[in-house]
């Protein structure tokens, strides 16, 4: 039997609740864009149910430690499609067994819990190291991001506790998506890029008149800070894999 | 202040400082609880990497690299024709900002060459510290090393305004010390480490008691030695470190390669690599004393005075020991399960969670982050291989170097001529 959801989170666990309910025994959960109709397959389509989904979370808080819950949330963010199959039978999991059994790392579904948040908690943890912002004419500090999962809702706090005198947005150019701080709030905001904008590195036009004397500095830092007889280039790529690289002034020629 | 200049600046002064190499920012529990520019991270970041493979996580540079003394080992020493600068007070504190504000940086390392004296240098040192803070509402980080033979007054205010406080052992024995910088002693670090961590004690006795006591220095105090300028042995150099995380609570000792930057007889040649693999041995030493219940004297002793290249010290450690092993997985200790080779604290911790649960197998080990190709030959669980006999510690550090491959095998090479 197959179950889809709408990809998003009370749709997740909406799932759970009608699992509960209807008992079918193995279920695959996919969610609608990852579905494709099977022959033999029955096909339930799962209806968002935001009381439903309340439910299922409350259960869960009352079962899980705080840092599994965390856990939880981190792996639904990695948006891999297994992941939301794991999700879907650890949940179940937890409700049919005592309070604790989230230790079990013996268990398939705990385990591959605990993976997917150690690589999102990593992608949050490189965002928060190797985002770059430039600061901007009217004194707004821009930084773009298309980072591997969706870890802009992890940030928000580190970022708003951080730079709570200066104005900043961080975007997330593959999700269409960003943070703006105002000074005072985090708010979601989405940017209409008309086509001939280059979303990685604004004109030096619209930037503040220190910045390249910053971004200059920044990257003879770099160069000097640099023992070339200990050079390890293997190490080096490993810290800083090149996918990243795009991001960090310090990588940028000139 | 001029375009050229100040880039001239920063490439001496943050070359010359380079060679410390604690980077770390972690341990800091300021809070950005005054609408200011910063807010520590307890764990620290690692901004971005070096192409030599080091972290940068501060902007780490001298004030100055004036200096009024001659130690060999160092490169900004009197006798040494390099071209010399200096940062203004407010040179540095618009860099930090500024570097902070971009995401650039976690905070401050600063660090001075010695000019006049050693008051005339902290008190410069103390005011950037205090601009920082008090003018510019930051709570970065800042590193900041205590200049041996300032006054108390002057240490114990930075303390107020520093997370973390340093002063170099430079060479692990008094001997090597006094061999390269005859002007120096360890007891010129040991008095200044001593008070500071005296303040540490003092002050966090006081918040038991008072409600408000500001912060000092709190994320404690490090300190660094030079490996490989002078003939000391691994069991030198660690039981050095293991009196100082002892005597001082030290957060960490950093051993630093020496990369030769000297031409003096007494020092190795210039051209000579830096012994990383050394390096890299002696911190999994460090690690082994800290994390995983290791007490020194049973990884380096008489009998074995230098630790091994071509295996890691805990891998060592249990091929001499294998009276202790297979170790039965289902049953051990969590510190006897911390003590098998391929098994870090992350899987151990996993592993006593959940054998509560039902008796483990290797399928499950391998999942939880196992190195299992090497633990294999010191543990049992449910469906481990019936064992006919009993190898030798040396017939297992065979199989597993046969099919390991050292990331360092390349450098072996150039360890082995350096002593």
């Amino acid at each position: 039997m197959i179950y889809v959801f709408d990809g998003s989170l009370p749709g997740l666990l909406t799932a759970v609740f009608e699992w509960f309910e209807r008992k079918p025994g193995l279920v695959v959960l996919k969610s609608k864009d990852a579905f494709q109709p099977e022959a033999f397959t029955e096909v339930f389509f799962v209806n968002n149910d935001a009381e439903k989904a309340d439910r299922v979370w409350t259960g869960l808080q009352k079962k899980i430690k705080k840092e599994w819950l965390r856990k939880f949330y981190c792996s639904y963010l990695s948006e891999i499609p297994e992941a939301y199959q794991h999700l879907f039978q650890f949940t179940i999991y937890i409700f049919q067994n005592e309070k604790g059994a989230e230790a079990n790392y013996g268990n398939n579904d705990v385990m591959a819990l605990s993976k997917y948040a150690k690589s999102v908690e990593r992608e949050k943890h490189r965002m928060e190291a190797f985002i770059r912002f430039q600061k901007t004419g009217d004194g707004m500090f821009y930084a773009s991001i298309d980072p591997d999962f969706n870890v802009l809702p992890l940030i928000t706090n580190h970022f708003k506790n951080r730079y709570a005198d200066q104005q900043w947005i961080i975007y997330d150019l593959k999700r269409k998506y960003g943070l703006h701080y105002d000074l005072n709030t985090v708010e979601e905001i989405s940017i209409d890029f008309s086509a001939d904008v280059n979303k990685k590195n604004p004109a030096a036009i619209l930037m503040d008149e220190k910045e390249e004397l910053y971004s200059l500095l920044w990257k003879d830092y770099f160069k000097s800070a640099n023992i070339v007889a200990r050079k390890n280039t293997k190490l080096h790529v490993k810290h800083v894999p090149k996918r990243y690289w795009k991001y960090l002034t310090e990588k940028q020629l000139g | 202040m001029s375009f050229d200049r100040i880039r001239e600046k920063l490439n001496i002064l943050a070359d010359a400082a380079k060679y410390d190499v604690s980077c770390s920012s972690s341990g800091g529990t300021r809070k950005n609880n005054n609408k200011g520019l910063g807010d520590s991270h307890s764990s620290g970041i690692c901004h971005t990497y070096t192409e030599d493979g080091r972290c940068v996580s501060l902007l780490k540079i001298l004030l100055t690299n004036h200096c009024i003394y001659d130690c060999l080992f160092c490169v900004s020493r009197k006798s040494n024709d390099v071209k010399r600068a200096a940062f203004t007070v407010d040179e540095v504190v618009e860099l930090t900002m500024n570097f902070y504000r971009r995401n650039y940086i976690e905070g401050l390392f600063l660090s001075s060459g010695i000019f006049k004296n050693a008051d005339f240098t902290m008190e410069r040192l103390l005011l950037v510290c205090k601009k920082l803070r008090l003018e510019q509402n930051y709570n970065g980080y800042i590193h900041l090393k205590t200049i041996p033979g300032a006054s108390d007054e002057l240490i114990k205010e930075a303390g107020l305004y520093a997370d973390r406080m340093s002063i170099n052992l430079e060479m692990p024995t008094e001997a090597g010390l006094k061999l390269l910088a005859p002007e120096k002693s360890h007891a010129d670090v040991i008095k200044p480490l001593d008070f500071v961590q005296k303040n540490i004690a003092q002050f966090s006795a006081d918040k038991k008691l008072i409600k408000h006591v500001p912060k000092f220095v709190p994320a404690g105090q490090s300190t660094q030695m030079v490996i490989g300028a002078t003939p000391e042995s691994d069991k030198d150099i660690m039981y050095t470190a293991n009196a100082f995380y002892k005597n001082f609570s030290l957060k960490r000792v950093y051993y630093s390669g020496y990369v030769p930057i000297s031409d003096d007889t007494r020092m190795p040649v210039l051209g000579t690599q830096p012994p990383l693999l050394r390096e890299n041995r002696l911190y999994q030493t460090d690690w082994l004393m800290r994390f995983y219940g290791f007490k020194v004297q049973e990884i380096l002793n008489d009998a074995n005075p230098n630790l091994d290249i071509d295996i890691d010290p805990k891998l060592s450690w249990a091929i001499r020991n294998m009276q202790h092993f297979p170790i039965d997985i289902n049953k051990a200790d969590y510190k006897m399960i911390l003590r098998i080779p391929g098994i870090g604290v992350m899987s151990a911790q996993k592993i006593v969670q959940a054998r509560k649960f039902g008796k483990l197998r290797i399928d499950q080990l391998k999942k939880m982050g196992v190195a299992y190709n090497r633990a294999k030959h010191f543990i049992t669980c449910v469906d481990s291989p019936y064992q006919l006999k009993d190898y030798q510690g040396t017939q297992i550090k065979a199989f597993i170097l046969a099919e390991s491959h050292s990331k360092y095998l390349k450098t072996d090479s150039n360890q082995l001529i350096l002593f």
